[in-house]
């Protein structure tokens, strides 16, 4: 088998035009992110030309959709030119009109946002109703990821097709579980933006039924986080053991974990919608207990992942049973920045659980304790580890170096991240079980006795939010810094090799008709009666507001 | 494929601990009464809410020796009614709905919350034993004066 090392130069370029995006939204999305602290705090009050909530759409498109997906494109084309050889012509055009599909897009819809015809936040619950341009714009979003992930799913079958009888390279194949999920996740949201939002924004049809959008909302929503968490734990998965000098714990296991996150992320949408009227409660029970079933993968992947570390310490000679936690890298940020974002991952599986406990969801649906929990798993578990990525892949890319002193840095902006984080999303947490709201501009009500609680915790969401910015400034210096003035060199992007026991790989594990076969029956099974039921028995349609 | 001992191990425990868990939760929501997340199934035409009952007259209403029904609208920004009080120990059978967006019904510091979507009635039982004042809020964006919308509800 040969060995590539480099991400080739044209599909360097490529991803770097997908981070560039990325980093800039970040950039913006974090300086609003703290605004709306200091404006929830009371601290400060917006000039009358910038409203709160449209700020606070900005942040949750830039970051939810726009970071994330830019990001996650950049990270699988660089990675597949890296592990399967460099993308063949047609798969690097596919890409780039991908790209540039996205790009338009996220232009278009960003500048609805910024001239005010689209206060609806990023999940634009009708019938709240935006421009028909910005539904366009999430529509051209993802019909460009399509053609970005046919590029993907092309270069695999080629790997494949070039080397019968192997098993593809790790990478490869989570980048295709990666693309699967997303496509088959992306359904809902396509019908529902075409065929619901579009027709009715633009007037053709005079109401929509909002239970069925909401439900294919989230029909996407849900696996749209494991869209976010996939591609982190490919790093964990194969990055990570390569940094620490050692091999990938279980391919085959790995390879398993993904089909199910796959199969489990679809049937689950319903924990979004437990305190919704018009879904029946059995069958929210139901997607209750498909929503438990993903801890089974999860468990799986923190077994091998700790494996993986403690096998590494003992190697080094580590005594005891907790001794080989020391002798981890902990002045290498390609570690530390990606395994704080796993520790995050701990009280924030916690609190997944919590929040998807059927009855309990009461304590803290739409209270800022949600807020809190997506910023523990998206804004430190996902963000963390692509931060961590982007300290080698950027370098790697461009041909320089990490250089020591960027390295610590590095280090210094991934624990202010975390101390930011810790304190913003504590207090949101724990001012949420009070009962404190989400996406609300102001929550002192007027003084009322029960509010008066929240202030105290608005003000340490600030202060986090602060300590956040400060690294979020900290790392696009850095990022600018090793992409242009880092001296020249070339930095290793890193691939696990796996250990000689895992090498034989059930057939049926590359059968991707049979997972998306099996996915498509339990996305039926869980769905198909409530969706008919919600469409028979629908109430009048709503006519769009525009309360803004 | 080679499983890890320990691994299979792991897997059983979580396994086990996860199976336990589902059945106490799907204990208690399905054999008690009041604890399934609410999941009314009525529909209302959205745009004929302050002309169908029960939300042509929105109130508190007596209908047992202890037991209330508390008819609310919800509009950005304002509840109907705003100001309600509830004797202390009433069982009361909130029941909702929205004249135009999604609303969120949330009374701060209690279990009650339920979203309110156009073309539905949502409905939650609870019982108030603390005296005192509460704080209704509307917990879903509605509009850019979201923050605006909220209730007092006083418990005597
Ligand atoms: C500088 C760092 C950040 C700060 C200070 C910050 C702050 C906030 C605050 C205060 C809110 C809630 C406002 C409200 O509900 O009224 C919020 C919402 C949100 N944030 Fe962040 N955040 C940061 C980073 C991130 C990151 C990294 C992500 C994801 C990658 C993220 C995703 C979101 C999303 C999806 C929402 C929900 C928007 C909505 O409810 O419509 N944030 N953020
Ligand atoms: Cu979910
Ligand atoms: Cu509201």
């Amino acid at each position: 088998m040969s060995k590539i090392l480099k991400v080739s130069k044209l599909d360097g370029k490529l991803s770097m035009a997908h981070f560039i995006v990325a980093f800039v939204s970040v950039g913006l999305a974090g300086l609003f992110g703290l605004i709306q602290t200091l404006v929830r705090s009371e601290l400060i009050t917006l000039p009358s030309f910038i409203n709160y909530y449209q700020l606070l759409t900005a942040h949750g498109v830039l970051m939810a959709l726009i970071f994330t997906t830019f990001f996650i494109f950049g990270f699988l084309h660089a990675g597949m030119s890296r592990t399967t050889g460099e993308l063949t012509r047609g798969n690097r055009r596919l890409a780039w009109i991908g790209f540039w599909l996205m790009t338009i897009g996220t232009v278009l819809a960003a500048l609805m946002i910024v001239v005010g015809e689209a206060t609806v936040l990023y999940t634009f619950y009708a019938p709240l109703q935006a421009s028909p341009l910005f539904y366009i714009g999430l529509a051209l979003l993802i019909v460009g990821t399509y053609f970005s992930g046919m590029s993907t799913i092309f270069q695999y079958n080629k790997w494949r097709k070039d080397h019968p009888g192997e098993t593809s390279p790790l990478f490869a194949y989570m980048a295709v579980a990666t693309v699967v999920l997303w496509f088959v996740a992306t359904v809902g949201v396509v019908i529902t933006v075409l065929f619901q939002f579009i027709p009715w924004s633009f007037g053709w049809v005079e109401t929509i039924n909002v239970s069925l959008s909401r439900t294919l909302f989230w029909y996407f929503g849900h696996p749209l986080v494991y869209f976010w968490l996939l591609p982190a734990y490919m790093v964990w998965y194969i990055m990570l053991p390569k940094i620490l000098g050692t091999k990938i714990f279980s391919d085959s296991m790995a390879r398993l974990a993904f089909i199910l996150f796959i199969l489990l992320s679809f049937p689950v949408g319903f924990h979004h919608q437990l305190l919704e009227p018009g879904i029946n409660e059995g069958w929210k029970f139901i997607q209750v207990i498909l929503t438990f079933a993903v801890i089974v993968p999860s468990l799986m992947t923190a077994f091998a992942l700790f494996a993986t570390f403690e096998m590494r310490g003992r190697a080094l000679g580590s005594k005891g049973i907790f001794g080989w936690f020391k002798k981890l890298p902990w002045k290498d940020v390609r570690f530390v920045a990606p395994f704080i974002g796993m520790l995050a991952f701990i009280p924030g599986g916690a609190g997944g659980i919590i929040n998807a406990s059927n009855q309990m969801n009461q304590v803290i649906h739409n209270t800022i304790w949600v807020t809190g929990h997506f910023h523990l798993t998206v804004g430190t578990t996902v963000a963390l580890t692509f931060i961590g990525v982007s300290y080698l892949i950027v370098p790697h890319i461009r041909g320089r170096v990490l250089t020591k002193r960027a390295n610590s840095l590095g280090i210094y902006q991934s624990v202010l991240w975390a101390v930011g984080m810790l304190i913003m999303s504590g207090a949101m947490h724990f001012s949420g079980l009070l009962g404190n709201p989400r996406r609300t501009q102001v929550t002192s009500y007027g003084g009322h006795e029960v509010a008066s609680g929240w202030g105290a915790y608005e003000v340490a969401m600030a202060v986090g939010g602060t300590i956040l910015l400060i690294s979020i400034i900290l790392y696009i210096g850095l990022i600018i810094y090793l992409a242009f003035f880092a001296p020249k060199g070339v930095e290793e992007f890193p691939i696990g090799e796996l250990a000689e026991q895992n090498l034989k790989l059930p057939a049926i594990m590359e059968n991707w008709k049979v997972w998306i076969g099996i996915a498509i029956g339990l996305i039926l099974f869980a769905y198909s009666i409530p969706i008919i039921d919600m469409i028979q028995n629908a109430p009048p349609g709503s006519p769009g507001f525009k309360f803004w | 494929m080679h499983i890890h001992k320990l691994e299979k191990v792991w897997l059983i425990i979580g396994t086990v601990t996860l199976i336990a868990f589902l059945t106490t939760i799907g204990l208690q929501a399905f054999t008690e009464e009041h604890k399934a997340p609410p999941s009314e199934n009525e529909i209302i035409d959205p745009e004929k809410v302050l002309e169908t009952a029960p939300f042509d007259d929105p109130g508190l209403k007596q209908v047992g020796e202890n037991e209330y029904e508390l008819v609310i609208v919800l509009q950005s920004y304002s509840f109907t009614p705003n100001k309600i009080e509830i004797p202390q120990g009433a069982e009361v059978k909130i029941i909702v709905t929205t004249a135009d967006v999604v609303h969120g019904f949330e009374i701060a510091g209690t279990n009650v919350n339920m979203m309110v979507t156009p073309g539905y009635i949502n409905t939650m039982t609870y019982t108030f034993d603390k005296p005192g004042s509460y704080l209704i809020l509307c917990n879903e964006y509605c509009g850019i004066g979201h923050h605006l919308m909220s209730a007092e509800l006083e418990v005597i």
